[in-house]
């Protein structure tokens, strides 16, 4: 335990990894605008597609990205999602190799790395484990859907343990009662920011936000702001219009099914792909910047 | 909430002794077992059941018509009945009684459960059911209480058991039910409860999540285990009116595992009694293709609780096999983990072979014919008799789950006959 606690690689970036996440928030807000989080599926289409999905991601602009672990029964997820998880695990894609992704990516580029997966393969890795090489290999933060606070404990402690932030899902029939007591957890240092969920359901990408988003906004604000905790909106954005709604009251947004779509859609051709992602995050990324 | 993160620094590792009404406490836990491991937005929700759950159960008005519609509905108490030409298949001097929930209404015990459940969404106002079946007797069996409570009804069911068990799924549609084919996955059991819990989250505020066994996130399998222990209840009151002493052992087979604790929970406090969950060795625990989980399984997170899990060493959820629909999920309820690792009770596999035979030895010994899920019960008491781990004078209680008649196509194929 004594050695995971001083990994190496943390020294390299920053002394608690979690903080680059909060400097990305505050670096876009200087910017007047919000964050944009693309989320990639590890080892989907395939690894190396995946990789240079990342990459394109980060070049068109993404302030964060997202790592999904893929999950063979991923019970939050939507058609799409569970898809890529299902192809990705045909290829044999287990933590050890998300693991190895991430470390890719992270040498490219400081832009920080949020793990996202189901419980079961983390516990199945080790809990302490798992913090700890998540750690080394440049991740910040962890999203466990799965996982709500009341069985959060063994995780939290080991993700603070590393620097890492765990970061907790509210969805909009959260009473406001519920949001506090979430909030208060995320709030602890090492921390990152709360995942709004736009609406009651599952991931995939939708026509339009749900018209009630913004009051749900202004309901967890109410909650987060005394500790300037930012807020990421998730689940079934995928128009840059969605992108350009949610930065006029929220901190960032988040798209995944979309990118799942358009992998699909440009397989055959590596080249078309990378240049698909770049273009469609950069079509968003214009996006951010809040309107006066 | 920090409450809790306090709670689970504190608490240590394993199962220790087993506590006979010590558990599930308040974080929904049977020792280190169970849990609520969902997505936020259930959080809320089973808080709200939780608490509608027990004043229901304080409320004389809610026992009243359960117990009314126990009787005069599903057909309680079911018989405890002595099978004397099986007892001598099994071992000299053995007596076996069967606990014929056979003969409940709809063909299983799953009635129980989703009667009690039913009662219970309908005091919440919750008017749009959703529930998933493997086999399809928990779907059969939530058809016919929404039904006969006029409820709305969604059955989420495995591609490949609608394939098998054709003739519940067109009892389910008689009764007025939508079926919902899942493709995704395995396409079996453990893919409809996804499927559900998909729903579940969507449909959040209008729906009641008929859970058909002792799994999921608490407290399903406290509700659960208590709407199914009316077995074990009048099965310890019958052995006692008929032979005057509790049995020597009680088995049943294991899936999510609802009839066995139903049947287990209300003897666990004798520790004279034996309990022996059976669960589905498929073609065989060495061939991979089974779905024993206690058995071949470790602990993990499926479907909203912690407990044993057929896994790989990536903590992915491996297919399974039986050809029992019923037992073919890689879960199993979390209560049965902590008896099996205090020891109260023990877990074994029985073969499709032997689940097989079981079936027709008691067809043929006795006139009825089992469903296959308890076929394997019936199969490896064969097998104890025959290696002499039941002595003369023994006295043994199966829970006869179901009735075989869902499974007559899926047995006559296994004995190569062909049927039109």
């Amino acid at each position: 335990m004594q050695q995971h606690k001083q990994s190496k690689t943390i020294e390299h970036h920053e002394a608690v990894p979690a903080q680059r996440i909060g400097h990305a928030f505050a670096q876009a807000s200087r910017e007047g605008r919000c964050v944009l989080i693309p989320y990639l599926m590890c080892g989907f289409p395939s690894v190396e597609q995946s990789l240079a999905a990342i990459l394109a991601a980060i070049e068109g602009g993404a302030d964060l990205i997202e790592l999904g672990l893929p999950f063979s029964d991923p019970l939050a997820d939507g058609a799409t999602i569970q898809h890529a998880s299902h192809q990705a695990l045909e290829h044999g894609i287990n933590i050890t190799a998300c693991l190895s992704i991430a470390r890719q990516v992270a040498a490219h580029s400081s832009v920080p790395l949020i793990l996202m997966g189901y419980y079961n393969p983390v516990l199945a890795y080790g809990v302490q484990r798992f913090c700890c090489e998540a750690a080394a290999a440049g991740a910040c933060g962890l999203i466990i859907p799965d996982l709500p606070p009341e069985e959060a404990g063994p995780l939290l402690e080991a993700a603070h343990e590393q620097g890492l932030a765990l970061i907790f899902l509210v969805p909009p029939t959260t009473p406001d009662e519920r949001i506090a007591s979430i909030v208060r957890v995320a709030a602890q240092e090492p921390r990152g920011f709360i995942y709004c969920v736009s609406l009651s359901g599952v991931t995939g990408a939708r026509d339009r936000l749900p018209p009630h988003l913004q009051s749900f906004i202004a309901r967890v604000r109410r909650q987060s702001a005394p500790y300037g905790l930012p807020l990421a909106v998730g689940f079934g954005v995928s128009r840059p219009e969605h992108v350009a709604e949610i930065a006029r009251y929220a901190d960032g947004a988040v798209v995944g099914s979309a990118l799942v779509h358009l992998l699909e859609r440009h397989a055959a051709d590596g080249e078309a792909q990378r240049a698909a992602v770049r273009d469609y995050i950069r079509s968003l990324r214009a996006c951010t910047v809040r309107q006066p | 909430m920090q409450q809790h993160l306090e709670q689970q620094k504190r608490e240590s590792s394993g199962a220790g002794q087993y506590e006979h009404g010590a558990y599930p406490d308040a974080r929904g836990r049977f020792g280190p077992y169970g849990g609520k491991f969902v997505p936020e937005s259930l959080m809320p929700l089973l808080s709200e059941l939780e608490e509608a759950y027990r004043q229901a159960r304080l409320d004389p008005a809610f026992e009243e018509e359960l117990q009314e519609l126990l009787r005069s509905f599903v057909g309680r108490p079911t018989p405890l009945y002595y099978v004397p030409r099986f007892s001598q298949l099994v071992a000299p001097g053995v007596r076996v009684y069967l606990k014929r929930e056979d003969l409940a209404h709809t063909g299983a015990h799953k009635i129980n459960n989703a009667l009690g459940q039913g009662l219970l969404a309908k005091r919440m106002g919750k008017r749009r059911i959703i529930a998933e079946t493997g086999a399809g007797q928990h779907g059969v069996a939530t058809a016919t209480v929404c039904a006969m409570l006029g409820l709305d009804c969604i059955i989420y069911m495995g591609a490949e058991d609608i394939e098998r068990q054709s003739l519940n799924v067109f009892r389910m549609r008689l009764l007025g039910a939508e079926v919902r084919s899942v493709d995704s996955g395995s396409r079996t059991l453990k893919d409809a409860i996804n499927e559900a819990i998909r729903d579940w989250v969507t449909n959040v505020e209008t729906t009641f999540y008929l859970i058909g066994s002792v799994v999921g996130p608490h407290p399903y399998p406290l509700m659960v285990r208590d709407f199914q222990s009316i077995i074990g209840r009048e099965a310890r009151e019958q052995i006692l009116q008929l032979e005057g002493r509790l049995p020597d052992l009680v088995i049943a087979c294991v899936g999510g595992g609802s009839n066995a604790m139903g049947i287990f929970y209300p003897f666990a406090d004798a520790p004279e009694v034996r309990l022996l969950g059976v669960e589905a060795g498929g073609q065989g625990l060495a061939s991979g293709q089974h779905a024993a989980t206690l058995v071949a399984g470790r602990p993990g997170v499926l479907h909203g609780a912690f407990s044993y899990l057929l896994q790989n060493e990536d903590g992915q959820v491996l297919g399974t096999h039986s050809i029992s629909a019923g037992l073919d999920y890689p879960g199993v309820g979390p209560e049965h983990s902590y008896m099996k690792d205090t020891g109260r009770a023990s877990y074994v596999a029985a073969d499709d072979a032997l689940a097989l035979r079981g079936l027709q030895a008691l067809s043929q010994s006795e006139g009825i014919i089992p469903a296959l899920e308890p076929a394997h019960a019936l199969g490896y008491l064969l097998e104890m008799g025959a290696r002499g781990e039941l002595a003369p004078g023994s006295l043994v209680i199966v829970n006869l789950s179901g009735r075989g008649d869902k499974d007559m196509l899926t047995v006559a194929r296994e004995l190569q006959v062909t049927i039109s």
